[in-house]
C-alpha cells in the first residue's frame, strides 16, 4: 500500500485516495467541432509507460480534493505530488 | 517409541505439567513445550500422512518451516486446520489431531497410493483424465485432496486490526534483531521489533552445542532491557508475513494460541488474532536462515530430521528426538548439531559428510569428543516403515549412479543438514533483487529497492557474532538516515567466531533403482517428478512450480524450493542461479481468514443506512430490504398478507386515495454560485440555465461516452441556488463527479456544491387526496394547482417544520415531496399520517412505488439503462438536438455508432398470450435463416394491479418504429409473446399529474 502525500492532509494511506487516470489530458473544445478521431483520443487512449506517469488522484476520504501526482510504475516511487491546475513539471525518466 | 524427554536442560517449567490429546489419545507435557516437542517427548513417531501417496511422516523441523506435522486444534467454534504442531505453545486441554489421515495415521487407507506411486507422477491427473473432460473426474479427485476440514460452526473468537507507525521496524528478534534494537533504542526513535516466537531470542535460545553458552543469558537481559525502554514495542507471537509498497508491512499476532478459549492468556483481550499494518520509515530484516534437508532414498521416514530442528528440541526443550542418531550433512555448522545432541546423552552413531577433508573448527571438536566421521560419504537408503531403523552407507562419486552400499549402520534418527537459506522472502516481496551466493549455495538479499536492510543470517551471515556485528550496524545507520546519532553498546556477550570450512555443494545423493528421494515433504514431490518435469520441457521455476505442485503447499516451499531448483539446474546442466527462484508472494505464513475479515463481519461487513423514521417504519411492520447500502421498506404487511398483496393494496391506495413514501435517501446535491445555471448546463443532457426560480426540471446525466448514468429532478431555489436530486444509490458518485469536472477541468467557475442528501428527510405525499392532508398541517404556501402546479417548488413550514416541498412525482398521481431537516423526520412523518387518518393514509413502499413508476414509464436508470444507453434511445434525442451549449458527452452522441438506426431503445411491451407477467431479462428473440438472435431485452416487469395485466419495460432493437409488432420473448425454455407498445401504460396525457 503506498503512502500518497496529500497537499493539503499530509502523507496517508492508499486507501484513502482514488486514482483518476491520467493527467494533463486537455478536453478537446469546442466539443462539437472535434472529428471523431480526435474524440476517440481524448475518450480513449492513454500512456502506458513503464516508468514514470503522470496521473491524477482524489483524497476521497479526507478533504476530498484533487491533485496531480507523478508516479513510477515499476517501483511504485511517488516523484511529485503537486496542484491540479499547475503544469506538468519535468521528471526524468530515469 | 524413539524421542524421550531429558532429565534436565531446555527453557521448559517441568514443574508444571500440561494435559493435552492428540488424535484422541492423552498426553502430557510441560509449561514452554510446543505441541511438537511434547509429541516428540512422548514419544509419537508419525504426526500425519504426506498429501498425495499417505506415507507415515515425523517432523522435519521445529519451526515454521514444518512440512509434515500439520494438526487441526481445538473443537466446535474453534477448530482451527493446518496449524504447525512445531509452532503452537502447548497449553492445558489442546486437542489436535492429524489433517491428512483416514481412518488414523497409523492405519490409513489412502497409503495405497503410495503403492501405486510409480503410476502416479507429476501431472498424473492431468494426462489421466484428459478424456473426454476433465470435470468428470474432478470432484472425485478434489475430495482426495485438501487438508483439514474448515469448522462448521460460527467462529466464536473476535479478530481485530490495529495500525502502527513507527521509526524502524526490526522483524526478527534473534541475534542481529537484538543487536539492531538495543542499538536503536539509544536514539529515542519509535522501534518496533516483531519475532514469531513467544519470546525473544531466536537462534539463541537453542543453537549452542553446550550449556556453557551466554547466548540466552543475552537475549534475558536484551528482553528486560527492551522491556525498560518506553520508544520499544516488543510484538512476540507475531508474524510479519507480508512486505508491500512504501514500506508497509502486515503481521499477525496470535493473542492466545489457535484453539485455546477465550481466556486463553492474560492479555488476549477477547481478541483471538491481530493484524498489524505497520508503516516504518526504515525497516531491518533480520528473519534468520532455514536449514536444508539433503535429498536421498527414502529421506521422508519418520526420524529422518533436520539437524538443527534435534539440536533446538533438545536445548530448547529439553526432548531427544532419538536414541542412535546419524548426522548426514555437507556443512561444518550441522556437526555443532551432533556435538549438542551427544552432549544431552544421545548416542551419535556417524556423521556421513560427502565433503573429503571437513576439517573446520566443529568437525574437528566433533572428533575430539570421539563421534566417527565417515568422509566422503553419503546416505545410500534409509531403512524402516514408520520409524527409521537402519540407514545404508556408500562412496560419494560425481556421476548420477547409486553408489554400492559399503556398511549398514542401526539408529532411530536421521539429521540432515544441506546448509542454511537465508530467509529473503520478506526482502522478496519488498522488491528487493536477489543474488545466487556461490559460498551459501543460496540466494540472498543484493540491491534493496525500498528503505530497508536486511542483516544476519537472512543476508547470509552464519555466525552469532557476525549477527550482532550487523544488526548493530544497521541500526546505526538508520539512526542516522532519521536523524539521529548512536553507537554500537556494549552487549557483554562475545560469541565464538569459529572457523569454518565453505559447504559442499552437494544436495542430492542418487538413489537405488525403485527407491524415490523427497524434495516437497508436504505436497509429495520427488527427486524424479523434477527430473520429469526437465524432459517435458517445463524448465522455467514457475513452470516447475505448477507442474510439479513443487512449494505450492502451505509451507510454500520453505525447505524444498532450492533443492528443487537444484536438481532443475543440474539435470539441466546449468547454474541454479540461472535457473532462478519463483516469485515470493504474500503471505510468508498461512493467515486465517478470521484475521483478514477482523471486525468487518455481520453488521460490520457492510454498516447499512437508516432512515431519520428507521423505528416508525419497524412500528408500521415495514419489510425492509438494502436498497444501494440504505434499509428501505418494500412494503408494510398488514394482518394476513403476503407481500404480493400488500404491494397491490399500496398501490391502488396510492391510486385512489393517498399514500406516503418515505423518501429520504433520495440524493440531494446543492449547487450555488454565480455560474451555477452554467456549470448544471455542462452536467445536464437538458438545459439548467434557463429555469425559472421555483421550478423543477427534469434532468438526465451523461459521461463523456454519452451514456446515461444518473437522473433525477432539479429544481431553482433561487437565481444562484440549485437543489439537483439523483438517484438513492447514485448521490455519492454524482457528488463526485461533479466536484471532480469543478475542481479538475472547470476551475475558472464560481460554483460551489454540498451533498445535503442525508440533512433532508424527504416524504413523498401522493395520491388524489395528497392535496387535502398537506393542507391540514402546511403553513404559508398556497397548494391550489394555479399557485403551485406541477413542476414547482414552494417552501413554507409542515408541523410548525421549515419544509421545501416540490411538487413532482414519480407514481404519476397528484404529489408532492416534502423534505424537513432530517431531525424532525419522525415529528412530520406522524403528523402527516394523523392528518392523513380522515383519507385512510397509506404508508407505501419502494415495491409499490416501482411497480406506479413502471405503469407510468418512468426510467430506472440503471435497471431499464445499460453501458451503452445514449440519450436519444431513451427519447431524448430531440433535447439533445435543440440544446444551445455543449454539455458532458454530447460529442459522443454523434459518433456513427450512435446514429446506427437499429439501436436498442426504451419501449414499452405488454403481454398478449395473456395477463400474466413478462419474465424480467427475457430477450426478444428474432429467427433469421434458422439462427435466434437477440433484438433486445426486457428491463422492468410487473403485473398490474390497477390495469389488470402485465405490463413491461424494455431495450429493443429500432424499438420506437415498431410500435404494435408482436414479438417473441426467450426465457428459461420457453416463450411468450408480446406487443411492442409506449412505455406509458397509464394516464398517457398526464391528467393526474396536472390535477
Amino acid at each position: 500500500m503506498m503512502k500518497i502525500t496529500c497537499p493539503f492532509c499530509g502523507a496517508r494511506n492508499e486507501n484513502e485516495f482514488h486514482r483518476g487516470g491520467e493527467a494533463h489530458i486537455a478536453r478537446p473544445q469546442p466539443s462539437m467541432d472535434t472529428s471523431d478521431d480526435v474524440w476517440g483520443e481524448y475518450l480513449f487512449f492513454r500512456d502506458n509507460p513503464k516508468g514514470i506517469i503522470v496521473e491524477r488522484w482524489r483524497h476521497t476520504y479526507g478533504c476530498g480534493q484533487w491533485f496531480n501526482v507523478t508516479r513510477d510504475t515499476v517501483t511504485h516511487e511517488i516523484k511529485a505530488v503537486y496542484d491540479i491546475e499547475a503544469p506538468k513539471p519535468a521528471i526524468d525518466a530515469q | 517409541m524413539s524421542g524421550f524427554r531429558l532429565a534436565k536442560g531446555g527453557a521448559i517449567d517441568r514443574n508444571r505439567p500440561l494435559s493435552f490429546t492428540f488424535n484422541g489419545k492423552f498426553y502430557q507435557g510441560f509449561e514452554g513445550d510446543t505441541l511438537a516437542s511434547a509429541l516428540i517427548a512422548s514419544g509419537v513417531d508419525i504426526v500425519g500422512r504426506s498429501f498425495k501417496y499417505h506415507r507415515p511422516r515425523g517432523f522435519v523441523g521445529a519451526g515454521v518451516e514444518e512440512p509434515n506435522g500439520l494438526v487441526q486444534v481445538g473443537t466446535g467454534a474453534r477448530s482451527t486446520p493446518n496449524i504447525k504442531a512445531t509452532t503452537i505453545a502447548l497449553y492445558e486441554g489442546l486437542t489436535a489431531t492429524s489433517v491428512n489421515a483416514w481412518p488414523s495415521v497409523e492405519f490409513d487407507i489412502g497409503a495405497l497410493n503410495d503403492v501405486m506411486k510409480r503410476f502416479i507422477p507429476a501431472g498424473f491427473y492431468y494426462k489421466t483424465f484428459m478424456w473426454p473432460d476433465w470435470h468428470l473426474f474432478e470432484p472425485l479427485i478434489r475430495r482426495a485432496a485438501g487438508l483439514g476440514q474448515a469448522p462448521i460452526e460460527a467462529d466464536a473468537d473476535r479478530y481485530d486490526h490495529a495500525h502502527i507507525h513507527c521509526d524502524i521496524l526490526i522483524v526478527g528478534g534473534g541475534p542481529a534483531g537484538i543487536a539492531a534494537a538495543l542499538t536503536a533504542a539509544q536514539g529515542g526513535l519509535d522501534v518496533v521489533i516483531a519475532d514469531d516466537g513467544p519470546r525473544l531470542g531466536g537462534s539463541l535460545l537453542w543453537d549452542f552445542a553446550d550449556q556453557t553458552d551466554d547466548g540466552v543469558a543475552f537475549a534475558k537481559m536484551a528482553v528486560t532491557k527492551l522491556g525498560d525502554t518506553d520508544s520499544i514495542t516488543v510484538l512476540t507471537d507475531t508474524s510479519v508475513y507480508g512486505y508491500y509498497d512504501h514500506n508497509f508491512l502486515t503481521a499477525r499476532q496470535y493473542r492466545k494460541p489457535p484453539g485455546a478459549s477465550a481466556n486463553g492468556t492474560a492479555n488476549s483481550g477477547n481478541t483471538a488474532e491481530r493484524i498489524w499494518k505497520i508503516r516504518a520509515e526504515h525497516v531491518i530484516l533480520a528473519t534468520g536462515a532455514i536449514e536444508r534437508p539433503l535429498v536421498f532414498a527414502n529421506n521422508d521416514r519418520p526420524g529422518v530430521m533436520l539437524a538443527a530442528a534435534a539440536q533446538n528440541y533438545a536445548m530448547q526443550y529439553g526432548v531427544a528426538a532419538g536414541r542412535r542418531a546419524v548426522l548426514f550433512a555437507n556443512n561444518d555448522h550441522a556437526y555443532k548439531s551432533a556435538i549438542a545432541l551427544k552432549s544431552v546423552g544421545v548416542d551419535v552413531a556417524l556423521v556421513v559428510d560427502p565433503r573429503q577433508n571437513p576439517d573446520g573448527y566443529w568437525p574437528k571438536r566433533a572428533r575430539e569428543m570421539g563421534i566417527v566421521v565417515e568422509r566422503g560419504a553419503v546416505i545410500c537408503d534409509v531403512h524402516g516403515e514408520k520409524r527409521v531403523r537402519a540407514v545404508t552407507i556408500g562412496k560419494a562419486s560425481d556421476n548420477d549412479e547409486a553408489p554400492e552400499v559399503t556398511q549398514t549402520v542401526t539408529c532411530d534418527l536421521v539429521l540432515s543438514s544441506g546448509g542454511w537459506s537465508p530467509r529473503a522472502h520478506l526482502f522478496a516481496q519488498s522488491g528487493g533483487k536477489l543474488r545466487y551466493d556461490e559460498a551459501i549455495h543460496s540466494f540472498r538479499p543484493d540491491i534493496s529497492v525500498q528503505k530497508e536492510t536486511s542483516v544476519g543470517a537472512c543476508n547470509g551471515a552464519l555466525r552469532v557474532a557476525d549477527c550482532l556485528v550487523e544488526g548493530s550496524a544497521a541500526a546505526i545507520e538508520a539512526c542516522a538516515i532519521l536523524g539521529k546519532s548512536v553507537t554500537a553498546p556494549i552487549f557483554g556477550y562475545s560469541p565464538e567466531t569459529p572457523v569454518t570450512q565453505p559447504q559442499a555443494p552437494y544436495f542430492r545423493a542418487p538413489s537405488p533403482k525403485g527407491r524415490k528421494a523427497w524434495v516437497d515433504f508436504q505436497n509429495d514431490v520427488t527427486a524424479s517428478d523434477i527430473e520429469l518435469a526437465a524432459r517435458e520441457n517445463y524448465v522455467s521455476v514457475e513452470h516447475l512450480k505448477r507442474y510439479t505442485t513443487l512449494g505450492m503447499a502451505s509451507d510454500q516451499g520453505k525447505i524444498s524450493n532450492l533443492n528443487g531448483f537444484s536438481i532443475m539446474a543440474q539435470t539441466r546442466g546449468v547454474s541454479v542461479r540461472d535457473v532462478g527462484t519463483t516469485k515470493f508472494r504474500p503471505p510468508y505464513e498461512p493467515v486465517t481468514f478470521g484475521a483478514i475479515a477482523g471486525r468487518r463481519i455481520g453488521d460490520f461487513y457492510h454498516p447499512i443506512r437508516r432512515l431519520p423514521t428507521d423505528q416508525l417504519q419497524r412500528e408500521l411492520n415495514a419489510q425492509f430490504e438494502d436498497y444501494g447500502g440504505w434499509a428501505r421498506p418494500y412494503c408494510y404487511i398488514r394482518d394476513g398478507e403476503k407481500k404480493e398483496d400488500a404491494v397491490y393494496r399500496e398501490v391502488r391506495a396510492v391510486r385512489s386515495g393517498v399514500g406516503l413514501f418515505e423518501a429520504s435517501p433520495l440524493g440531494k446535491i446543492e449547487v450555488t454560485g454565480a455560474d451555477a445555471g452554467v456549470f448544471l448546463d455542462r452536467i445536464f443532457v437538458n438545459t439548467a440555465s434557463t429555469l425559472k426560480p421555483g421550478k423543477a426540471r427534469y434532468g438526465l446525466m451523461a459521461d463523456e461516452n454519452g451514456v446515461v448514468f444518473d437522473d433525477g429532478v432539479f429544481v431553482r431555489l433561487s437565481d444562484d441556488l440549485f437543489l439537483c436530486s439523483t438517484t438513492s444509490a447514485g448521490a455519492d458518485h454524482m457528488f463526485l463527479w461533479m466536484e471532480e469536472w469543478l475542481q479538475c477541468e472547470w476551475t475558472d467557475l464560481d460554483v460551489y456544491i454540498a451533498n445535503v442528501t442525508t440533512s433532508w428527510a424527504t416524504f413523498a405525499v401522493a395520491g388524489p387526496y395528497a392535496r387535502d392532508v398537506l393542507l391540514k398541517v402546511t403553513e404559508g404556501v398556497e397548494l391550489g394547482n394555479d399557485a403551485f402546479p406541477h413542476m414547482a417548488c414552494r417552501a413554507g413550514t409542515v408541523a410548525g417544520v421549515r419544509t421545501r416541498i416540490n411538487r413532482i412525482s414519480f407514481s404519476g398521481e397528484l404529489a408532492y415531496e416534502v423534505n424537513v431537516p432530517a431531525g424532525y423526520g419522525e415529528h412530520v412523518w406522524r403528523a402527516i399520517m394523523e392528518a392523513g387518518a380522515e383519507f385512510d393514509i397509506t404508508p407505501y413502499g419502494l415495491e409499490a412505488t416501482m411497480l406506479m413508476r413502471a405503469e407510468k414509464g418512468y426510467l430506472h436508470v440503471g435497471a431499464d439503462t445499460d453501458g451503452q444507453t445514449l440519450p436519444q434511445d431513451i427519447g431524448y434525442g430531440g433535447p439533445v438536438k435543440k440544446k444551445k451549449s455543449d454539455f458532458i458527452g454530447r460529442r459522443s452522441m454523434v459518433r456513427p455508432d450512435a446514429k446506427r438506426s437499429d439501436r436498442l431503445q426504451f419501449v414499452g411491451l405488454k403481454p398478449i398470450d395473456g395477463t400474466q407477467a413478462l419474465p424480467i431479462g427475457g430477450h426478444i428473440v428474432e429467427e433469421t435463416q434458422g439462427t435466434r438472435k437477440s433484438a433486445g431485452y426486457i428491463t422492468s416487469s410487473y403485473w398490474s394491479p390497477v390495469l389488470q395485466h402485465g405490463i413491461a419495460l424494455g431495450l429493443v432493437k429500432s424499438g420506437r418504429d415498431r410500435m404494435g409488432e408482436h414479438v417473441r420473448i426467450y426465457d428459461d425454455g420457453s416463450f411468450r409473446s408480446a406487443e411492442i407498445v409506449s412505455p406509458v401504460f397509464y394516464d398517457q396525457n398526464g391528467d393526474r399529474l396536472a390535477s
